[in-house]
């Protein structure tokens, strides 16, 4: 079906206009370049919006001993020493500054006394770090940069899905894709392109991700050429809720436990004292969220299979001032008053750690023309995220892949798209439609999740492993004859998840490849058959890449810079004591 | 497991109607969940927007058994079990098809309004108390709901000349804010059409956010405006002093 499409063309576009595309279109348009920013959804509903607990930066306005440096040997040790450490060095160096241009850009922070940014304790943070507004600090991050955007004459596309990058040889340039409303389809040529498209949490049944997070940067990046980094690593956040059945997953942010909130099991014991006695409730995510797996797996868990996260202890108004969305939450949704009574809470997949290898300068991926920053990028979390660290990668590596990209496209000739692949693009959508005997997409989604959840979550081993890869080579073959039931290309829900399945299969693929690969326990990865840290994976990271059609996995050493390896080896030894 | 039957809107501009389905009630589940079934069992194409599901995106409003809400955060068990639920999409936007409707309006409006700008020497020192209204205004999460039920936009369809509750909150947020240097009283007179509130308070009760936008943004904005523009003893001074009524910034 060879159908009409419209053409836009500018130097940068941005694909994702959560915390990262913002950023990185304000840097661009900034300037002086013609900058689109295409939002899957509407403009400011992006999942940035579900960071909660702050934004981690060495300001130092609550503890003054703070500096990058420390946050940068927290970063990487959070990691578990898998980052790159340019990468981790850039964020702590740069993070403060893109707090206050934020600040002065109009997000309105909580005050210490002294009227400064105030700062609250997280996990695996050495001081008070996270800047924050109660608990809802994306939303405070994404509305200011949206209202900073709107003035500064990006073009905004709203609910426009793109499936396809375009390229002219080796170099990217342009997108193809659907308008969310219409069904018609769009092609976006440009000088350079930028991925800031966020998770791929739908890949599991329990998750705090949105609709939106399936994966679909990684999976562009990775069919346009570029490598994916550290797949194995998906984050599970300790905290999600778990019931009712309804909310399962729905993130509970760590700021409870930053300001003090205590987990305990079904005998009342604080059990994180057996995992970590130093940090406790502040243990890195990986740790906690491992804890209350084992709780609950032994017996020890609360009624609908979680532990108990108690806040109660600091009072109702405290409580309500610092965590009000937790108290709605739980209030409206579970009818738990958290300023009386303890919160029921267990692991939901939150955050992947892996995605596109990029240049830590410029978020440059090897494919030329093509830039990427944000969670769909790889390297700045190594094996495990801490939190607070999201929300400053977005603003850090957003600005540098702008920067990066507009760098890149002021030199780079005028695109030119190929006629075919456009076709090929357009093919393929409406190939959902019409075919008799049709796989229904929302059996096939929740089966891949089941398995993803079942067979590649928190605790892995080879067999299990090994079982998934065979169950996604048969998801791959059912996702052939995946169809539209129902409707036509007018906001068809059931026509868009067909296509966003072919994304989280190939997230799917990469992790369930790469943890099999990766035979030790390191983060948030943990092997059942391989328990301990190994040394040699604890210098490789792995890296996937797209080998004709099928997928190669092999490991290449962690990027580390001279300069760096004292602050690194301080942090070693002050580990070991 | 309890049945419940659902009456969800379908159709389009050119027209449309409430189709039943049965719904398998789960304890605790919200309007959300039981359109997300309808969709996996009964309906793939149904159209809704959601995100997030834990009400911080404002994505997934409704009018449910006529009222709007955010359907992540409408609970079954405090709907009257006797009676079917009712899912409407808003009704003070163009509708696209089924729940979604045309909001675009509303990022117009927002475009208009002048943004954040502190004075060149701002120290950005602002104590807890100076921030907590602003605070309060920027809990918004744009579900417009407020803009959905406010009788200006909803009976009067008045938009080209009134903001709607949601933006004068937006305007509110940037003149309390303790560093911002910009006058937006005139905009807000003309453009926002503030005088055109009549202060029934109905977008304060259907907001999720509890935001107390009457109160706390529209009425100390009408009060601005009228001090600086219908205060019978300002005109008499500006006349004798001289100065236009936009004249000095001391004003703000």
């Amino acid at each position: 079906m060879n159908d009409k499409y419209e053409t836009h063309e500018h130097d940068v576009i941005i694909i994702g206009a959560g915390g990262a595309g913002l950023r990185a279109a304000i840097e661009c348009s900034a300037s002086g370049l013609k900058t689109a920013l295409i939002c899957k959804s509407l403009l400011g509903k992006a999942h940035t919006v579900m960071a909660e607990g702050g934004i981690a930066a060495a300001l130092a306005n609550v503890d003054s001993q703070d500096g990058w440096q420390t946050h940068f040997q927290d970063t990487i040790f959070g990691g578990k020493y898998l980052n790159n450490w340019r990468m981790a060095e850039l964020h702590a160096r740069e993070a403060p500054e893109r707090v206050r241009e934020l600040e002065r850009w109009g997000a309105v922070f909580d005050r210490t006394p002294e009227g400064k940014i105030l700062q609250r304790a997280f996990g695996g943070h050495t001081y008070k770090r996270l800047a924050h507004v109660g608990d809802r600090t994306g939303l405070e991050l994404i509305r200011t940069l949206q209202d900073k955007g709107i003035h500064q004459g990006i073009d905004v596309y709203m609910e426009c899905t793109i499936t396809r990058l375009l390229k002219d040889g080796e170099r990217v340039c342009g997108a193809f894709g659907y308008w969310r409303e219409t069904g018609r389809f769009v092609v976006f040529k440009a000088k350079a392109v930028v991925l800031a498209t966020g998770g791929l949490g739908r890949c599991y049944k329990i998750t705090s991700n949105s609709w939106e997070g399936t994966g679909d940067g990684h999976a562009l990046g990775f069919e346009a050429g570029a490598e994916l980094l550290d797949m194995e690593f998906v984050q599970f956040h300790p905290t999600g809720m778990v019931w009712p059945p309804g909310v399962q997953g729905l993130l509970v942010t760590e700021a409870v436990r930053g300001e003090g909130g205590m987990l305990r099991n079904n005998k009342g014991e604080r059990f994180m004292e057996k995992y970590d006695p130093k940090r406790m409730e502040l243990s890195t995510r990986d740790v906690v969220a491992r804890a209350i797996y084992t709780e609950v797996k032994e017996g020890r868990g609360s009624p609908h299979g979680g532990c108990f996260l108690d806040i109660s202890h600091r009072g109702a108004e405290y409580v309500k001032k610092k965590l009000p969305s937790m108290y709605h939450q739980f209030k409206e949704l579970a009818d738990v008053d958290i300023t009386r009574e303890p919160m029921e809470v267990g692991p939901t997949c939150h955050y992947a750690m892996g995605g596109l290898k990029v240049a830590a300068e410029t978020g440059a991926t090897r494919v030329p023309g093509l830039f990427a920053a944000g969670e769909c990028t790889g390297g700045m979390n190594g094996a495990n995220r801490l939190g607070g660290n999201s929300l400053s990668d977005l603003v850090v590596f957003g600005r540098r892949a702008g920067l990066g990209a507009a760098e890149y496209a002021k030199t780079a000739s005028a695109p030119k798209v190929d006629a075919a692949a456009i076709e090929s693009a357009a093919g393929e959508m409406t190939g959902f439609f019409g075919r008799s005997g049709a796989e229904d997409p929302y059996k096939l989604h929740l089966d891949l999740q089941n398995t993803m959840q079942s067979l590649v979550g928190i605790f892995r081993e080879e067999k299990d492993l090994t079982a998934a890869i065979t169950k996604l080579e048969e998801f791959k073959q059912r996702a052939q004859n995946v169809g539209v039931v129902e409707g036509q290309r007018m906001f068809n829900p059931g026509w868009h998840l067909c296509r966003d399945l072919h994304n989280m299969l190939i997230c799917a693929e990469a992790i369930a490849r790469a943890a099999l690969r990766r035979q030790e326990s390191r983060g948030a990865h943990s092997r059942l058959d391989f328990p301990q840290y190994d040394n040699y994976w604890g210098e490789h990271n792995l890296l996937v890449t797209k080998d004709g059609r099928q997928m190669k996995v092999e490991a290449c050493p962690v990027v580390k810079t001279a300069e760096l390896q004292p602050l690194v080896d301080d942090k070693k030894a002050k580990e070991k004591k | 497991m309890s049945t419940r039957v659902f009456k969800v809107w379908r159709g389009d501009s050119a027209g449309g109607k409430f189709v039943d389905y049965q719904v398998d009630v789960q304890e605790g589940m919200v309007v959300l969940d039981a359109i997300h079934q309808i969709q996996r069992q009964h309906a793939p194409d149904l159209a809704c927007r959601w995100n997030c599901k834990a009400a911080k995106c404002g994505s997934c409003s409704a009018e449910i058994n006529g009222k709007p809400r955010l359907m992540c955060k409408t609970r079954l068990d405090g709907l009257p079990v006797d009676q079917s639920v009712n899912v409407a999409p808003m009704k003070s936007f163009p509708l696209i098809r089924d729940l979604v409707t045309d909001i675009s309006w509303n990022y117009t409006v927002n475009k208009k309004i002048p943004p954040f700008t502190p004075g060149a020497d701002a120290t950005f020192l602002m104590r807890q108390r100076d921030v907590d209204r602003v605070q309060e205004f920027r809990k918004c999460i744009e579900c417009f709901l407020c803009q959905d039920v406010c009788h200006v936009l909803r009976e009067h369809d008045l938009k080209p000349q009134f903001f709607g509750p949601r933006f004068l909150v937006r305007v509110a947020s940037l003149e309390m804010h303790p560093m911002d240097t910009l006058d937006r009283l005139k905009l807000l007179k003309d453009e926002g059409g503030v005088g055109l509130c009549n202060i029934t308070k109905c977008c304060t009760e259907v907001c999720p956010e509890e935001i107390h936008i009457t109160d706390n943004a529209i009425i100390p904005l009408k009060e601005r405006v009228v001090d600086k523009y219908y205060d019978p003893l300002r005109i008499v001074l500006r006349v004798l002093m001289g100065t236009g009524q936009d004249g000095g910034a001391a004003e703000k």
